[in-house]
């Protein structure tokens, strides 16, 4: 238990710094940026209450905001993932959700590829309206979504890739 | 009163959900309206400790740049100050007064930030350095944008490119007065409405500040007209203006204070 709160705590700091030192200034083609900090919404052990996951990700969400100086727009989509999570998870895993036996590590390629663009594009897209807040300007809302969405989801698969190796 | 408990315990996830997702909608919409956002900015102990100490490495990467910049200001400057007439060596020129009605401040940007629709900065001055809300910020180039939130060492700064910042603005040549905002597409352009179809606008003209708002002095540069047309009505232009400054890399700032602005505020309160 310890150590697995451990690990949290320091996935959650370690998270939060890279995407605002380093991921927040990349700015690929003037305005894409990967957001990687969703990883720890989506790797959150399945089995933890959904009460405390919701509460992290307020926190996690709050504190880029205050980097970020973006209001509450981080906090939104990511409490957002954070409640509908679970439907995501049967939606891309089926059956070994039902048992309550995932683990990231050993899922296969695909399932979790789907996982991660579900979670990724609903999330760009409720960060993206909330940033710009207006319906006039919902083709740029989806260009935003779009073209984000790539840049993180390949992010995420090859951090998650490059950290489960260490860890055999 | 059995059933409402029930409920709460059975809806808590939804409950919590809605509750901190409301949080989030408010915070959002505060920080869409000016000056009222509370809680949720970068000019805190943590955040901005955190920016300057990167900073303080991140700034010898574009350090000769930079340097270039400054050099370039001070070889204006010192234009300036000789083709005037006025003999450096014997009479006492303080040139950081501005008709002695505003005082400058040097300052760094620690978080610069362009590709979001409401873009806000920060910097390392703050409180201590008797830095408050609505002093203006240049760089030697131009306009950056106006103080927002201070804390004790640092401040955060509404920047031109800010889809709720209006600053008032007009056409050089012909002191025609409109009002400077951002349509949030690029970080290169910014757009001036509210300027009379009778002026006659070209494109190449320069817009300054007006020098009405009390925040700015006159004639601080913005940009350069690139397009124009009339708007839906016809009785106003829409000007695409290109920005002197290129705000994806400003370093060094100037914070402006106006010293009569209380008795500005004062006597327009009165009435």
């Amino acid at each position: 238990m310890n150590s697995i709160f451990s690990i949290h705590t320091i996935r959650f700091i370690a998270l939060v710094f890279v995407q605002v030192l380093i991921l927040n200034h990349i700015n690929f083609l003037g305005y894409i940026n990967p957001y990687i900090y969703i990883l720890f919404i989506a790797l959150f052990p399945v089995k933890n209450n959904r009460v405390v996951l919701i509460m992290l990700s307020f926190l996690l969400g709050i504190t880029i905001d205050m980097f970020s100086d973006t209001g509450g727009i981080h906090a939104g989509a990511s409490v957002f993932i954070a409640y509908i999570r679970p439907v995501i998870l049967k939606s891309s895993f089926g059956m070994i959700y039902e048992h309550q036996s995932i683990k990231f590590n050993t899922v296969d390629f695909g399932s979790k590829l789907t996982y991660f663009t579900l979670l990724t594009v609903l999330h760009h897209f409720v960060l993206f309206s909330l940033e710009i807040f207006s319906i006039s300007k919902i083709i740029f809302i989806f260009q935003k979504t779009l073209f984000s969405s790539i840049f993180t989801i390949i992010i995420s698969i090859a951090v998650t890739i490059i950290f489960t190796r260490k860890s055999k | 009163m059995q059933q409402i408990i029930n409920f709460i315990i059975r809806n808590k996830n939804f409950l919590l959900f809605l509750l901190l997702f409301g949080f989030s909608l408010l915070f959002t919409i505060q920080s869409h309206s000016y000056h009222k956002s509370k809680f949720i900015n970068s000019a805190n102990f943590l955040t901005g400790g955190v920016y300057n100490s990167i900073n303080n490495v991140s700034s010898y990467f574009n350090l000769k740049s930079q340097n270039q910049l400054l050099s370039e200001e001070n070889k204006q400057l010192r234009s300036l100050l000789l083709n005037n007439g006025i003999n450096a060596d014997s009479i006492f020129v303080d040139s950081l007064m501005f008709g002695k009605s505003y005082r400058f401040y040097t300052s760094n940007i620690i978080k610069n930030s362009y590709s979001l629709s409401n873009n806000v900065l920060t910097l390392n001055k703050g409180k201590t350095d008797s830095i408050k809300q609505d002093f203006g910020v240049i760089s030697s180039k131009g306009i950056i944008g106006i103080i927002d939130k201070t804390s004790n060492n640092y401040s955060t700064v509404i920047s031109i490119l800010n889809t709720t910042s209006s600053i008032s603005a007009l056409l050089k040549n012909t002191n025609h007065l409109g009002s400077l905002i951002w349509d949030g597409d690029s970080s290169e352009f910014t757009q001036l409405t509210d300027i009379p179809k009778i002026a006659p606008v070209k494109i190449g003209d320069t817009i300054i500040t007006s020098g009405q708002s009390s925040i700015f002095p006159k004639g601080i540069p913005i940009g350069v007209v690139t397009e124009f047309k009339l708007d839906q009505a016809e009785n106003y232009y829409e000007i695409n203006l290109k920005l002197f400054n290129d705000m994806t890399s400003v370093e060094h700032v100037y914070i402006i204070e106006n010293v009569n602005k209380e008795e500005i505020k004062n006597l327009l309160s009165n009435n």
